[in-house]
Order: C-alpha cells, then structure tokens, then sequence
C-alpha cells in the first residue's frame, strides 16, 4: 500500500492544535518540541492556538518568580524552521478578554518575496478554524 | 472529506466537548468515550448543545465506557448513537483523519 513505510518524499500537512494555558502543565511546551520535530521532516506544518491556548502567545511572559523556563521566545524562532502559519482563534481571545494587540509579535522571513519580514499569526474566526482542520491530513493535540 | 473527533472528558470537567463541537462542520461525526459518556446522558445542563449537535452531525457513545459507568441506551439525548469498540474502528476508518481533543 502507498500509505505504508517511510517515504522520503511525501509531505503531508499538519496541524497541532493548542488549547491550554503554558507553565500550568507541560502541554505547551511538548507541542513546541514536536513542531519543531515535524519541521525537520520538511511537512507542511501549521499551529492553532484556540481556547486556554491562546494565552502560550501573550506577550509579557515573566517564569522568573515560578521556577520555569520561559518558552515564549521560541514562538518567533519557528520562522527559521519554515513554520510560518500560526493561527489564532478571534473568538477565542474575545472570550478571556484578549486582543491582537495582547499577543507577541511573531513574524517570518519570506524567502520567496526577498526575504521580506511577515507576521506569523493569522487571526481567523471559529468557522475558519473549523475548515483549516478539515484541510489537514494529521490533526494532533496538545 | 470529514473528520472524526474523539472526546474522552466530561464536559463538566473540561471544555473539550463544547469546543468540540463548535468546530463540527457537515459530514464530521463525534465519538464520546471514556469519562466523556456522562455528557451524552438526557437532563443534564449540557444535553440541549448534545441534542443541537445530533440534529446535524453522527454523535456515537462507545457502549463499553456507558456500561462502566451505569449507563444504559435509555439514559442517551435523543439521536444520539451507541457503538463498541468494532464500530469505533469503523468510524475511524469511514473518515479521513481523527481529531482527539485532549
């Protein structure tokens, strides 16, 4: 069967899905770590970030008085690892009284538009959320 | 092209369930197991978006996670499914990808 073993080539396309708050378990961070994973394999990888987990994008991060590593900086690394699609749930942050301008400012290099600076995060609405994982071959969740 | 969500929490101690199916769209079907059965029963204040859901989407209970937990196909919302572990499978592979809300 085609879909059986490793192919090299095939590129497939990903999503991990983000849907809790970072520090109070290590839900986040995992998922960072297998992004980062499934960029190496040159997949077609893209994250959302809905419910508790749009608060792992805030801005303002301090783990200095909790003892743990703050991640929040990795986000703006995933550009180098050509992950470049960051989705952000609107209803979502509008619930737990969150707007764009809450969220770090993430963004990528183009390199087929002469390296121009882009924004990683896309914001889009619920029924956009919905469609984006019904456009996926692999859905994991974190 | 449809999706097959699995949920595995009640909808009392997490909002898998609710976010679940806010993001249904035509020709997905849900897959309640584990603690998540309790949400399937009639009566409770979550059994109105259930119910809602059944209108326009397949919503399956696996039959031995309602059995461990007392539950019996009379205690189901309305249009809501039973299936075991064969029809799990089933529903898995009737799909084109699985979506496990954790």
């Amino acid at each position: 069967m085609e879909e059986d073993g490793y192919q090299g080539d095939v590129c497939k396309r990903f999503l991990y899905v983000n849907r809790r708050a970072p520090y109070g378990t290590i839900y986040a961070l995992e998922s960072l770590e297998v992004v980062l994973i499934g960029a190496a394999f040159e997949q077609d990888v893209s994250v959302a970030f809905l419910d508790d987990g749009v608060y792992q994008l805030v801005k303002g991060q301090d783990t200095s008085g909790i003892g743990m590593k703050n991640f929040s900086a990795t986000y703006n690394a995933l550009g180098d690892y050509e992950v470049t699609k960051l989705f952000v749930e609107k209803e979502s942050l509008a619930e737990r009284g969150l707007t764009a301008d809450d969220l770090m400012e993430i963004t990528y290099e183009d390199e087929d538009d002469d390296w121009a600076e882009k924004p990683s995060i896309r914001l889009v609405d619920r029924a956009e959320m919905a469609a984006l994982m019904a456009d996926q071959d692999v859905i994991l969740s974190f | 092209m449809s999706t097959l969500h699995t949920v595995n929490k009640s909808p009392f101690e997490r909002s898998t369930l609710g976010s679940c199916l806010e993001h249904l769209l035509p020709g997905d079907a849900v897959l309640i197991l584990e603690d998540g059965v309790v949400g399937a029963r009639k009566a409770t204040g979550f059994a109105d978006r259930i119910a809602a859901a059944a209108k326009n989407n397949a919503v399956c209970v696996l039959s031995e996670d309602m059995a461990a937990r007392g539950m019996s196909e009379g205690d189901l919302i309305e249009g809501v499914t039973v299936v075991d572990y064969g029809g799990f499978v089933d529903l898995v592979t009737a799909h084109d990808r699985t979506q496990a809300w954790l």
